[in-house]
């Protein structure tokens, strides 16, 4: 059965490595719903989170292929109840519209959406939450006017309590073997 | 050169990228490589030409040769092939064969050359993005932009190709890079990498687990494939298979870890293998992989797979542990240790009554292939067979056979007697045509005092033929075996099997052989009757140097036994 898995691979950072694993991906036919990359906890080390829908059997293969790759530490899977995870939308409106009635204001405060930028020409707002949330409050504010839209891939960070840390130090010793 | 002695005392020595290459080349112990020059690769041959007494250069008559030869010569000697190329056309023209060593493990090192760094990205001539077409088809790569860090990077590249489950690796070093002018230490090679596990370490729990299931097995079977080669555990495998009695069966890429004649080995596995180790395969107990991957070719159709059998799965590789076939115990590591580990394990043992069971399968294939396949009658056509078991005999099993891809490939793997270790090299995984040639001149550059023959169809002499040039000019002593059935026979096979015989482009409109191996001053003879077979075997085996021998063989003869695509390997076919 298909679910959603948030995928987090650690790697060294070089260039190459992002289109190495996104390569398992296209291979398989797994479309990468999401994907965000940034220097993890531990210095020179690069996170990666992939949100996939496959079924377990096949994300637990990826896996492996994924730790397979030289410069990759370490690559985990969690189903979504294993981790905490947010994304991030920003809206881009008309200032005039918000100047104009007060419907728009009331519907930022009411999701807990906060005013980024104000410019004489358009407004930045933005809220962070699951992607059902930052989508309600696209579908809200769209009968108004919204003149860009976006959001980010997921971040996340799994519930069990091993550091990765752990995992760095486990895999430089059995390197070294 | 510049010998500047620094604050450290550390010697530094200023050199080109290209010299500093060339350098580390030779601190690797590489004394043979393969390549074709070009314009971006010229700065590497320039220091080449430098340092001919300790590196010797073979050039190919095309990439794709100089792959393939760089393979041959990694799959005798065990150690890495090396490959240099230029850019654009000369780099992708490497594909082929980084992809058949990829899927057969086999460690290479291809060295391109590239546009200089401030052209990358603007289409200059000859430059392609070689770093991303080859990403799929190598086990590591790299593109190097500064002079400086080329002694990092062929280490590097050398330490993973031949590490843990070996590969192809791909260098790519720009022009500027190769000129460029730094100073350079020591070199030093590469020995670990923080992020890259080549040896998992064995797990007692599972040697334990295995051990039990093995002890206690009362129809267990041994699946043998390359890891036993790679893993140089000729002794150990021996040991284990004949301390415990188990009948032992091989992929091709695992043919020759065993001899041949050895009383438990009981064949080879998959579409075109053996009666015997196919349908006991789905019969057996215990199944004991050892350093094999369940290629699709070996296990049809995976679903009907050894269904009531406890697996055991000796592999390097964690991500091939549960990706075909289920592992009850995965045993994680080298199997040259993993095997050591278990020999003090198991119980000495012997399995008569199930090694009898072979035995009578065995003497059905006899009787329904192998026995015509062997000795057709007088008025038949030759059969690949009998010219096989003619060169086995008389090269009394002790040559190194290099095949390319098809019908005569598996006659080949299936009737020479192979006596020795590491004898056996054709491309397994990718099936390429045109393997054979180059990498019999690379087999027989690593091996010079063995004899090495290429077993070659027509169809596959053709997409190679060139390298005859090499043969030509080295003078290197590849006898090579030409199986002409004017077919593409196995895919004629096919078509005769499963597409109601038509027989649509497989018919080989042939040039005349001998005139094309005169043209490259090689001896050849062309045999069209069998009283002038054996005779003419003698004389190719024993010829000083190399020279071709064309066999006119059936036309229409199918290989069997066969399991036809998506069947279970009980359902082998004998007819
Ligand atoms: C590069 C490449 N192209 C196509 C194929 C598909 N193929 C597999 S076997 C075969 C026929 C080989 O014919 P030949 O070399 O004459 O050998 P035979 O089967 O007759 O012994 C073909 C075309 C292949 N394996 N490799």
């Amino acid at each position: 059965m298909k679910e959603q898995f948030t995928i987090s691979i650690y790697t060294e950072n070089l260039i190459g490595i992002l289109h190495r694993v996104t390569t398992i991906f296209t291979r398989r036919h797994i479309n990468i719903e999401s994907i965000t990359a940034s220097e993890s906890e531990v210095k020179d080390i690069h996170r990666y989170t992939l949100v996939v829908s496959s079924t377990e059997d096949q994300i637990k293969k990826i896996v492996k292929q994924i730790e397979k790759q030289v410069d990759v530490f370490k690559a985990f899977y969690h189903k979504n109840d294993g981790i905490v995870y947010q994304e991030m939308a920003l809206y881009k409106m008309p200032t005039k519209l918000l100047s104009q009635t007060k419907e728009v204001e009331y519907i930022v405060r009411k999701h807990h959406a906060r005013l980024l930028a104000v410019e004489p020409d358009f407004t930045i707002i933005e809220k962070t939450g699951f992607k059902e949330e930052t989508q309600e409050l696209f579908e809200q504010l769209k009968p108004h006017g919204i003149l860009e839209f976006v959001r980010s891939g997921r971040i996340s960070i799994s519930k069990p309590m091993k550091e990765f840390q752990e995992y760095f130090t486990e895999v430089e010793e059995a390197s070294r073997l | 050169m510049k010998i500047v002695a620094t604050k450290s005392q550390k010697t530094k020595i200023s050199m080109s990228g290209a010299a500093a290459l060339v350098n580390c080349l030779i601190r690797e112990g590489v004394e043979t490589l393969f390549g074709y020059p070009g314009g971006a690769i010229m700065p590497v041959y320039d220091a080449l030409f430098d340092q001919k007494e300790k590196i010797k250069h073979i050039m190919t008559r095309h990439e794709q040769g100089a792959t393939h030869a760089a393979q041959g010569f990694a799959r005798v000697s065990g150690k890495v092939g090396v490959c240099l190329a230029t850019s654009g056309p000369g780099a992708t023209n490497l594909i082929t064969g980084l992809a058949d060593a990829q899927l057969d493990s086999t460690p290479l090192v291809c060295i391109t050359g590239q546009v200089p760094g401030k052209m990358i990205g603007s289409d200059a001539f000859q430059e392609t993005d070689i770093v991303s077409i080859s990403m799929a088809v190598t086990k590591w790569n790299i593109q190097v932009t500064k002079a400086k860090d080329i002694p990092a990077a062929v280490a590097k590249a050398f330490y993973i190709a031949r590490s843990g489950k070996p590969g192809p690796v791909l260098v790519d070093i720009t022009k500027d890079a190769q000129f460029e002018k730094a100073e350079f230490e020591n070199y030093e090679t590469c020995d670990q990498i923080r992020s890259y596990v080549p040896n998992p370490k064995l797990n007692e729990e599972a040697l334990d687990q295995a051990a039990a299931l093995i002890n206690s097995a009362r129809k267990p079977l041994i699946l043998f494939g390359h890891g036993v080669l790679l893993s140089n555990a000729k002794k150990e495998f021996e040991d284990f298979v004949e301390k415990t009695g188990i009948p032992a069966a091989w992929t091709i890429m695992g043919l020759s870890a065993l001899p041949t004649s050895h009383p438990l080995n009981v064949g080879m596995l998959g579409m075109h293998g053996n009666y015997a180790p196919n349908i006991l395969t789905n019969e057996c107990d215990v199944l004991i992989a050892v350093g094999m991957r369940f290629d699709d070719r070996v296990t049809g159709d995976v679903s009907r797979y050894a269904k009531q059998a406890k697996v055991i799965h000796l592999e390097i590789d964690p991500a091939e542990i549960n990706k075909n076939v289920e592992a009850d115990v995965p045993v994680l590591g080298n199997c040259k240790e993993s095997l050591k580990a278990l020999l003090d394990k198991v119980n000495e043992n012997q399995h008569d009554q199930w090694l009898a069971r072979f035995n009578e399968l065995n003497a059905q294939e006899d009787e329904k292939v192998i026995k015509d396949e062997l000795n057709p009658r007088a008025d038949e056509p030759m059969s690949m067979g009998e010219v096989i078991k003619h060169i086995s005999h008389i090269s009394r099993g002790n040559a190194i056979i290099v095949t390319d891809v098809g019908q005569h490939q598996m006659v080949a793997q299936r009737y020479y007697e192979y006596a020795n270790w590491k004898s056996n090299v054709t491309s397994g995984g990718l099936g390429t045509m045109g393997f054979a040639l180059p990498a019999a001149i690379g087999a027989k550059f690593a091996a010079p005092h063995r004899q090495v023959i290429a077993v070659i169809g027509d169809g596959g002499f053709q997409m190679t033929i060139q390298e005859l040039g090499v043969i030509f000019e080295t003078k290197v002593d590849v006898k090579i075996l030409l199986l002409n059935n004017e077919y593409l026979g196995m895919v004629r096979q096919w078509q005769d099997m499963f597409f109601e015989k038509r027989y649509s482009s497989v018919d080989m409109v042939n040039p005349d052989f001998q005139m094309i191996a005169k043209g490259y001053g090689i001896e050849s003879e062309k045999v069209t009757e069998r009283e002038k077979l054996e005779d003419s075997i003698h004389s190719f085996l024993s010829h000083e140097g190399s020279c071709l021998l064309e066999v006119m063989v059936g036309k229409e003869n199918n290989i069997f036994p066969m399991i036809p695509t998506g069947a279970s390997v009980s359902e082998i076919r004998l007819e």
